[in-house]
């Protein structure tokens, strides 16, 4: 899998390309993790347009980004997620929790 | 009991870069039933789940090995069942809780719920200290053209 980001005003958006799974998980969360520090924008965007595959491996890195952005108020969106990926956040309740938009520039 | 029309079975070691080594097996092996993009995504995704939870939690500090087969039956009926002989389960009710995990943070308690929500049947029986079998059970639509 590969991660990339991208600095906004006042936004940063991360894409995400591969399959995110269990093999991927550690790499995918210190990343997203170490740029919540780095980055004090306001809004987080999570682009999930290139996965090609996801599992509840992918739900951690997704919830444990958002507690910490929440603990320093700060918002988080999905953007662009497959429909394998979506069945996956649909199964676990995540799209109560966390707001998933259908455009990838948002 | 149901006609076995085709079987797999295949033996991997418990490391995490075989994952998607066997949702990818699985899914060519299952290619022979011509199933829809969607049917064929939600067994890659139990697939998934169940190794995934042989490697990390049965054979949490050691290395093992893990059968995953798979048997294709009369009426597109797919059983997939992954074996380990791992630390097993105390209590399999509470660990199929939507949200209960024993893990660290990569891990956040969903794979039984998800397993149970993308079959029509999940099997889980364990024994503490001689391992796991899961076995999922999923009847595909059907389709012209496609074999019984
Ligand atoms: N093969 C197994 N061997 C031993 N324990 C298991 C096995 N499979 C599941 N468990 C136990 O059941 C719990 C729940 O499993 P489940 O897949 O639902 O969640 P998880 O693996 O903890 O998190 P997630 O799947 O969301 O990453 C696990 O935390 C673990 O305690
Ligand atoms: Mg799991």
């Amino acid at each position: 899998m590969q991660i990339t980001h991208e600095s906004q005003e006042n936004q940063l958006i991360l894409h995400y390309v591969g399959e995110l799974d269990h093999h991927e998980a550690r790499k995918a969360m210190d990343y997203a993790e170490s740029l919540a520090v780095l980055y004090p924008v306001e809004r987080y965007v999570l682009d999930l347009s290139g996965l090609t595959f996801m599992d509840s491996s992918g739900l951690a890195v997704a919830l444990n980004l958002y507690r910490t952005l929440q603990r320093t108020g700060r918002r988080m969106v999905i953007c662009g997620c497959p429909p394998q990926p979506l069945r996956v956040f649909q199964a676990a309740g995540i799209p109560k929790i966390i707001p998933f938009e259908e455009d990838v520039k948002c | 009991m149901l006609t076995v029309l085709n079987q797999m079975s295949m033996k991997l070691e418990s490391r995490s870069v075989n994952e998607g080594f066997a949702r990818q097996a699985v899914a060519a092996f299952l290619a022979q039933l011509d199933p829809t993009m969607d049917e064929l995504n939600d067994i890659k995704t139990v697939v998934s789940e169940a190794v995934t939870n042989a490697i990390v939690h049965g054979y949490r500090d050691r290395l093992g090995y893990i059968n995953v087969s798979v048997r294709l039956l009369e009426g597109r009926t797919v059983e997939i069942k992954v074996r380990d002989q791992g630390c097993g389960i105390a209590d399999v009710a509470q660990a199929r809780q939507p949200m209960f995990t024993t893990g660290d943070d990569t891990r956040s308690g969903m794979g039984f719920t998800i397993m149970e929500s993308f079959t029509d049947r999940l099997r889980v029986r364990s024994s503490p200290g001689h391992g796991t079998l899961v076995t999922l059970t999923r009847t595909l639509s059907a389709r012209r053209g496609a074999q019984a």
